[in-house]
């Protein structure tokens, strides 16, 4: 059915929208931003808020990516990356995004019990979530020539790169490596996509380079029957 | 006035033969025998905090697992000299004190802490420990625990801390060491000269420990001497001893005074011409606001600039916090600021009520008592000095201002992070 | 049953959502850290108190509870 089809690329879509948004009110609280009319334990609440809704719709592009019949992709598939048939690298860094971000979540809900520096020392993998999603989306998503599938991805890279450019500087210079290596990181996840964009989603004959079983691919090429 | 610690102490360490020939030897009694003479003692813990002794030890003992005694030689007061004597001249007392309430608690581990510069103590402790025959069949073990220089090197939770993590910082209290300290187990920290109490309690009872000093603060305390006396030095009193008294017997002042401290930086002043009344004990000092903290005697001349020296004890004491806690570090370096620019006539007319509203603010609300005692420190001088305060305020350093070096301050060892 | 506001002075970092949430209880000093009223939690601030303690950015505030102590009627047994 086509329906699971578009429900698992837009709850995708806006997946993507909302951990960016999460990641962005996150750094506000850490940055201690006041506003006269938000005060931060409403901030707070609604990172939370932001946060389980990026849950439920991740929830939803996954059940609908297992349902819809298109493409061979498991429950199991969506939790233990790499070990599916389709396009197995690039949906494992969605499960891996998934898990990391599983794993955010239960220790954001069990928060009091596990102690902060426990549930500190996990939420720091939230920053991991972000490019493994991106790039899984970028890979396995099938909007990429639209317009608008491609102004979210510019808008969401951008505030993520805003995000941790900000949270860098908060609290500058102490760890001072530790930040300029961030930094780094940043400047390389940047400069790897630009090299790897052009030649790979955007380049010819993606789906099957991106390990489409054969089956899917839109182009078979007919033998002439001999004879 | 009754010598019973410093009972027939010599100039250098006392030997174990000589101990035993002065005290007798250590009689072996069943734990819970200890445990309640030092209950009906009424013992109060002599590092300054005057806490039951009887209180933390059914602590210790109520909690779950194998306890460990913590004798606490660190003394970071400047002006206290008690437990570096203790340790160096009369090691065997201490060892006696920790022994008993090792077996008090059930203990089989002592540490003894020290602090790292105070080598010559610690050696003395260490051949000290060498020499006993209770250790010997491993059974119980002793050692010296070298801790980093400074003034909350001391602090009871920073002992442990700096035993289990290496950091010399106090922790929040929650859950007390005397149920949660090295290795998770409970421990019981106890002063030097607390032990050394103890070690005689264990000897000659509570009847007889009871005999000196006063009915709510029973028993001898040491007294460190310091200033402008005559004969500054430890001395032994007996609680309730009229504060002239013991000045007399240091020799007098060598100079008119202008004020006397009590308690060190965490205690507090009072002003000379009161001193006529003041008895030294915890009961007789609380309502004139004073402590005996862990016994300590300041003079402070009238030639010395009291302005000046509290300004420079209150910068060091911001300096000494462990900066884990707003209140402390923000209160107590507002406070220090505050008193140079009254000093240097540059406050404004605020100047000193605010600085006794960050007293005020700062005071109870940090993880250990630094604050608490710095706050007991300035706000006192605020109160004593009040005139010389003004003048400072209004008029700029006085001449005496430039020679502000008669309290005694140090640097921090490298070790606290 | 009684309830206390308590708060761990090395952990808290002077986010304030604790006095934002509970004025009535928490005011900040004048470095942003809470000076916590020295009185028990009245019973209609209690959900309040709770969602303070959860909000806390560092986990540094806590609920100290005593149960209230009932007398201890005599066992006839020894």
């Amino acid at each position: 059915m086509k329906t699971y089809w578009y429900l698992t690329r837009s709850s995708g879509a806006v997946s993507l929208i909302l951990l960016t948004a999460a990641l962005v009110i996150g750094i506000a609280l850490v940055g201690r931003v006041r506003s006269e009319r938000w005060p931060r334990f409403a901030v707070d609440g609604i990172h939370r808020a932001v946060s389980l809704l990026a849950i439920v719709f991740l929830a939803v592009h996954v059940i609908t990516a297992v349902l819809d019949s298109f493409a061979p992709i498991s429950l199991l598939d969506a939790v233990i990356p790499f070990a599916g048939t389709y396009r197995p690298v690039w949906l494992g860094l969605g499960a891996a995004a998934f898990d990391l971000l599983l794993a955010v979540t239960i220790t954001s809900v069990l928060r009091e019990r596990l102690g902060y520096r426990a549930w500190r020392a996990v939420h720091w993998l939230a920053y991991a979530v972000w490019p493994l999603a991106i790039v899984h989306g970028l890979a396995t998503g099938s909007d990429l020539h639209q317009g608008w599938m491609t102004a979210i991805y510019v808008a969401c890279a951008a505030a993520f790169a805003a995000a941790v450019l900000t949270r860098v500087v908060i609290g500058w210079p102490a760890q001072a490596r530790l930040r300029l290596a961030a930094i780094g990181a940043l400047v390389a996840f940047a400069a790897g996509l630009a090299v790897w964009l052009p030649g790979g989603p955007f380049g010819p004959n993606w789906a099957r380079r991106a390990g489409t079983p054969p089956s899917l691919l839109p182009h078979t090429v007919s033998q002439p029957s001999p004879g | 006035m009754a010598a019973r610690l410093l009972h027939r102490v010599q100039a250098g360490p006392t030997t174990l033969e000589d101990h035993v020939c002065t005290h007798g030897p250590l009689p072996a009694h069943r734990p819970t025998a200890v445990a309640a003479e030092i209950e009906r003692s009424g013992l109060r813990g002599r590092g300054g905090g005057a806490f039951p002794l009887a209180r933390k030890l059914a602590a210790v003992r109520r909690a779950r697992g194998r306890p460990t005694v913590i004798v606490n030689g660190c003394e970071g007061e400047p002006l206290s000299s008690k437990d570096g004597l203790l340790l160096s001249l009369l090691p065997h007392l201490v060892i006696d004190g920790a022994l008993s309430l090792a077996s008090a608690v059930g203990a089989s581990e002592i540490l003894i802490a020290v602090d790292e510069l105070e080598v010559r103590a610690g050696e003395t402790v260490e051949r000290a420990l060498r020499q006993r025959p209770e250790l010997r069949d491993g059974r119980t073990t002793a050692q010296i625990v070298w801790t980093p220089t400074g003034y909350l090197g001391g602090q009871e939770t920073a002992i442990v801390q700096w035993c289990e993590q290496g950091v010399a910082k106090p922790r929040f209290e929650s859950p007390r060491v005397t149920e949660r300290g090295i290795g998770r187990r409970p421990t019981l920290v106890s002063n030097a000269e607390t032990a050394a109490h103890v070690a005689l309690i264990a000897r000659h009872g509570a009847a007889w420990f009871r005999q000196a000093g006063t009915d709510n603060d029973p028993g001898t305390a040491l007294v460190t001497v310091c200033g402008a006396v005559a004969a500054p030095a430890v001395y032994e009193v007996d609680h309730g001893l009229a504060l002239n008294v013991l000045l007399a017997d240091a020799g007098g002042c060598t100079e008119p005074p202008r004020a006397f401290l009590l308690g060190g930086y965490g205690g507090g002043w009072i002003d000379a011409s009161d001193a006529e009344v003041v008895r030294l004990s915890p009961r007789e000092l609380a309502p004139l606001r004073a402590r005996l903290g862990p016994g300590i005697l300041y003079v402070l001349p009238d030639s010395a600039c009291p302005v000046a020296e509290t300004a420079r004890v209150a910068g060091w004491l911001a300096d000494q916090s462990s900066g884990q806690c707003g209140p402390c570090v923000n209160g107590l370096a507002a406070i220090a600021n505050e008193l140079e620019r009254v000093r240097s006539g540059s406050a404004g007319r605020q100047a000193l009520a605010d600085v006794l509203r960050w007293c005020g603010l700062a005071a109870g609300r940090g993880a250990c008592a630094h604050p608490d005692g710095a706050a007991s420190f300035v706000t006192s001088a605020v109160r004593v000095f009040r005139d010389e305060l003004s003048d400072h305020a209004r008029h700029g350093p006085c001449d005496a201002c430039q020679w502000a070096t008669a309290l005694p301050i140090y640097d921090r060892g490298a070790a606290i992070a | 049953m009684t309830q206390r506001i308590e708060v761990d002075p090395i952990a808290c970092e002077a986010h304030g959502m604790c006095a934002e949430l509970l004025p009535e209880l928490i005011e900040l000093d004048d470095w942003g850290y809470p000076v916590i009223a020295d009185v028990d939690v009245p019973r209609r601030l209690r959900p309040l108190a709770r969602r303070a303690v959860s909000v806390c950015p560092t986990l540094a505030l806590r609920l100290r509870v005593t149960a209230a102590v009932k007398p201890v009627s005599p066992s006839r047994r020894h």
